[in-house]
C-alpha cells in the first residue's frame, strides 16, 4: 500500500516536472548567466552549509525545532555593523567577538529557557525558540529601526597580488562575477566546517555530545552530564550563526529580519543532509544554494520555490537525508 | 438525531457556557470606540482560525505550524468567487471551507500516508504554506504579488457581507461564526469522531489495536480544521477589503492562528477564544502605552515593534510556566484548592 502511494506521488511528480520544463526555455539561456547562477549559488550555499550546521547539531543532539537560529544571526549581524560604523572594526577581525558572544548567548538561552522544558512536547519547544525569536528581532526593530543599513567594505574592489597569480576582484570565472566578501564567506564557511566536525569525531568532548545525542540515559550513566553538554551544544550552535552573521554583513542588507530567512533555508538543510550529521549540512547547503538560484533562473521573482518543492520531496521521500541513516 | 441529542445532553454545562459567552461578547460594541470594535473584530477572526487548529493539533494531536495554507485558501476563494464571478462571501465562505477541506485531505492523506509526525509533519506543513505564498505571488489569475482589492459597496450590505456604515454588525457576524465554530467543537469533542481523534493523538498504535483507523481519524481533523479556519480566512479577506499573498499565506498568519489556543490552553474547548481574548487585550494595552505612555515611561513613546516584544515574552513565560495555557493554569488551580 505504501508502494502505490509513493508512485502515485512519484507520478504527480513526473506530471508537474513534464508541464513546467517545456515551459521554460532553458534552452536558450545565454552560458554566463547559467554560469551566474551556479557560482553565485555554491557560494551563498556555503553560507547556508555554516548556518545549517549550527542548526543541525541542536535538532541532532537536543533534538528541538529552534526557530530562534536566524534570529541569533540577526544579533551577531547588528553586533558586526555596530563595531564596523562606531570603531571601524572589519567585520571579519569582528568574528574574534562574535564567535565567542554568541556561544555565550546560546549557554544563556539553553540553561534559562530551553533546559525547563526539555521534556514537553517537541512543539512547546519550537514554540520557545519561535518567542524567543520574536523578542530579538522585534527589540532589534525597537533599538534600531526598520530602516535597512548595509557597509561597503574599502578592498572589495581591489587587485590581490598572490604572487603566483593576480587576482582581480570582482573575479570573473567562466564569465559570471565572484565578489570578494562572498568568496571569503564561502571559504570561512568550510575551514569552520572543517573545525567543527573535527571537534564532534576527534575530541573527548564531542564524544560526550555524540554520546549525549544517542543515548542521553547512558551518556547520564557513564558521568556525561548530559544538561552541561545541551548547554554546550546549544552555545556552539549560536556560534555558528554568530560566525555566519559577521560573514554575511558585506553582502546583505542589515534589518531585523535579516537572519529569519536563514532560519527555514537552515531547516531545509538539516532535513536534507540529515539531522546532525555535519557533512550532510554542507553538502545540503551547497545543493540548496544551487537550488535557489537554478530556481531564480527559470522562474524569476521565485527563488524559493525550488527550495520548498526540494524540502517536502526529502521530507516525504527521504527524512532521514542523504547522510542520515535510514530507518526512523 | 438521537445521537446528537445524547451530545446535547453531555455538553449541556458547554452549551450553557457559549450561550453566556455570545451574550456576554454581544454586548461589546455599546460601549467601545469604532477602533476597538474593529480590534475586537480581528480577535474574533484569529480565534475562530485558531478554533479550526485546535481541531487537528489539539484534538488530533497533528501539530501545524502551517494553518495560513487554510486561511489564505479561505481568503482568497472569497475574493475570487466575489470579485471575478459576482458570487455571494457566504457562499463563498462555504466554497473556501471546501477547497481548503479537500487541500487538506490531499496533503494529509500524502503527508500521513509518508509516515510524518511531530517535527516533521509540522515543518511539512509550514512548507506548504511558503509554498502557496509564493505561488499565488506569481499567478496572475489570483493578482500576484499585487492581491486582490475588493470593491466598496458604499453602505451595509447583508448580500455581499460588507457594512462599512455599521461596524458593529460586522462585529457580529464574526461572533456568530465563532459561536458556530465552537458548537462544531463541542459536537466533535462529544462525538465518536472525536474520540477516535483524542485516542490517536494519545497512543497511534494502541489506537489502531482497538479497531481505530488513524488515518481516516486524522483526515478528519485536517478537514475539519482547514474548513474552520478556512472561514475565518475568508471572513478576513471581506473584513479588510483586500487580500494579497503575505496577509492570506504569511508565516506570520500561520503563527497568529496558534498563538490563541496554546495561550487559552491546546485541545480544549474554550483555549482559542480564552487566548484571543487574553492577547487582544494585552494587544490593546501595551498599544495603547505606546501610544500613550506615562510620564516615567516617557521613552516609549512610539516606539514600533514594543507589542510584538510582549508578544515574544508572553508566549515564552506561556510555554515554560504554563504549558497547558491559560486553561489548564487555572484546572490545575482548582484541583489544588480542592484538594
Amino acid at each position: 500500500m505504501r508502494g502505490r502511494s509513493r508512485r502515485i506521488v512519484w507520478a504527480g511528480l513526473a506530471v508537474v516536472v513534464a508541464v513546467a520544463v517545456p515551459q521554460t526555455a532553458w534552452w536558450d539561456l545565454n552560458h554566463t548567466v547559467f554560469a551566474q547562477a551556479v557560482v553565485s549559488g555554491l557560494l551563498i550555499g556555503g553560507v547556508y552549509s555554516l548556518v545549517a550546521m549550527g542548526l543541525s547539531l541542536v535538532f541532532g543532539v537536543l533534538d528541538i525545532i529552534n526557530f530562534a537560529h536566524g534570529a541569533l544571526m540577526t544579533i551577531t549581524i547588528y553586533v558586526s555593523y555596530l563595531l564596523f560604523q562606531n570603531y571601524g572594526v572589519d567585520p571579519y577581525v569582528s568574528l574574534v567577538v562574535t564567535i565567542p558572544l554568541m556561544f555565550v548567548v546560546g549557554v544563556g538561552i539553553q540553561r534559562f529557557a530551553i533546559n525547563p522544558v526539555m521534556d514537553a512536547p517537541v512543539h512547546n519547544q519550537l514554540l520557545l525558540t519561535l518567542g524567543i525569536a520574536i523578542i530579538i528581532e522585534n527589540l532589534a526593530l525597537v533599538l534600531f529601526t526598520g530602516t535597512p543599513r548595509s557597509i561597503e567594505l574599502a578592498y572589495a574592489r581591489n587587485e590581490f597580488d598572490l604572487g603566483v597569480v593576480t587576482l582581480d576582484f570582482p573575479l570573473r570565472v567562466f564569465g559570471a562575477v565572484v565578489s570578494l566578501p562572498k568568496l571569503i564567506a564561502f571559504l570561512v564557511a568550510l575551514l569552520l566546517a572543517g573545525v567543527l566536525y573535527l571537534l564532534i569525531q576527534r575530541t573527548q568532548l564531542g564524544a560526550a555530545i555524540r554520546a549525549s545525542a544517542q543515548e542521553p540515559e547512558g551518556a547520564e550513566l557513564v558521568g556525561i552530564d548530559v544538561r552541561r553538554i545541551y548547554m554546550i551544544t546549544f552555545g556552539i550552535g549560536a556560534a555558528c550563526v554568530g560566525a555566519a552573521g559577521s560573514l554575511v554583513l558585506p553582502f546583505l542588507f542589515v534589518a531585523p529580519t535579516a537572519g529569519a530567512t536563514f532560519t527555514i533555508i537552515a531547516f531545509v538543510v538539516v532535513v536534507l543532509g540529515g539531522m546532525g550529521s555535519i557533512p550532510g549540512a554542507l553538502v545540503g547547503g551547497l545543493v540548496i544554494g544551487l537550488t535557489q538560484e537554478l530556481t531564480q533562473l527559470f522562474v524569476p521573482g521565485a527563488k524559493f520555490l525550488g527550495v520548498f518543492i526540494v524540502f517536502l520531496a526529502v521530507l516525504l521521500f527521504r527524512p532521514e537525508g542523504i547522510f542520515g541513516k535510514a530507518g526512523r | 438525531m438521537i445521537r446528537l441529542r445524547r451530545i446535547a445532553a453531555a455538553s449541556s454545562r458547554d452549551l450553557l457556557i457559549l450561550l453566556g459567552v455570545v451574550a456576554v461578547l454581544a454586548l461589546v460594541p455599546l460601549g467601545v470606540s469604532r477602533f476597538t470594535l474593529s480590534v475586537a473584530t480581528v480577535a474574533l477572526i484569529f480565534g475562530l482560525a485558531g478554533i479550526g487548529w485546535n481541531v487537528l493539533s489539539g484534538f488530533a494531536g497533528q501539530f501545524s505550524f502551517g494553518h495560513a495554507a487554510y486561511f489564505g485558501l479561505g481568503a482568497y476563494t472569497v475574493a475570487v468567487t466575489f470579485t471575478k464571478y459576482s458570487i455571494s462571501p457566504w457562499l463563498g465562505l462555504v466554497l473556501g471551507g471546501m477547497v481548503a477541506a479537500i487541500f487538506g485531505l490531499l496533503t494529509g492523506w500524502i503527508s500521513f500516508r509518508f509516515g510524518l509526525k511531530g517535527a516533521y509533519f509540522a515543518l511539512a506543513t509550514f512548507a506548504l504554506a511558503e509554498l502557496l505564498r509564493l505561488t499565488f505571488n506569481k499567478f496572475d489569475y489570483v493578482g500576484a504579488g499585487v492581491g486582490i482589492p475588493i470593491p466598496l459597496a458604499g453602505g451595509d450590505s447583508w448580500g455581499s457581507l460588507r457594512f462599512e456604515n455599521t461596524p458593529a454588525i460586522r462585529y457580529f457576524v464574526a461572533l456568530g461564526l465563532v459561536a458556530l465554530g465552537t458548537l462544531a467543537v463541542i459536537i466533535i469533542k462529544r462525538s465518536r469522531v472525536g474520540n477516535r481523534m483524542l485516542a490517536v493523538r494519545e497512543d497511534e498504535d494502541a489506537a489502531a489495536s482497538l479497531g481505530i483507523n488513524p488515518l481516516r481519524a486524522k483526515l478528519v481533523a485536517i478537514a475539519v480544521s482547514g474548513f474552520i479556519t478556512a472561514v475565518a480566512g475568508g471572513y478576513y479577506a471581506m473584513f479588510l477589503m483586500f487580500v494579497d499573498p503575505d496577509l492570506a499565506f504569511g508565516p506570520f498568519i500561520s503563527v497568529a492562528i496558534l498563538l490563541r489556543p496554546i495561550v487559552g490552553g491546546v485541545g480544549t474547548i474554550w483555549g482559542p477564544v480564552v487566548g484571543a481574548a487574553i492577547l487582544s487585550v494585552l494587544g490593546e494595552v501595551t498599544r495603547s502605552l505606546v501610544r500613550d505612555p506615562p510620564s516615567f515611561l516617557q521613552v516609549i513613546e512610539g516606539v514600533n515593534g514594543l507589542d510584538q516584544v510582549m508578544f515574544g515574552l508572553i508566549l515564552v513565560v506561556v510555554i515554560i510556566r504554563a504549558p497547558d495555557g491559560v486553561i489548564g493554569l487555572f484546572r490545575r488551580f482548582r484541583k489544588r484548592s480542592s484538594q
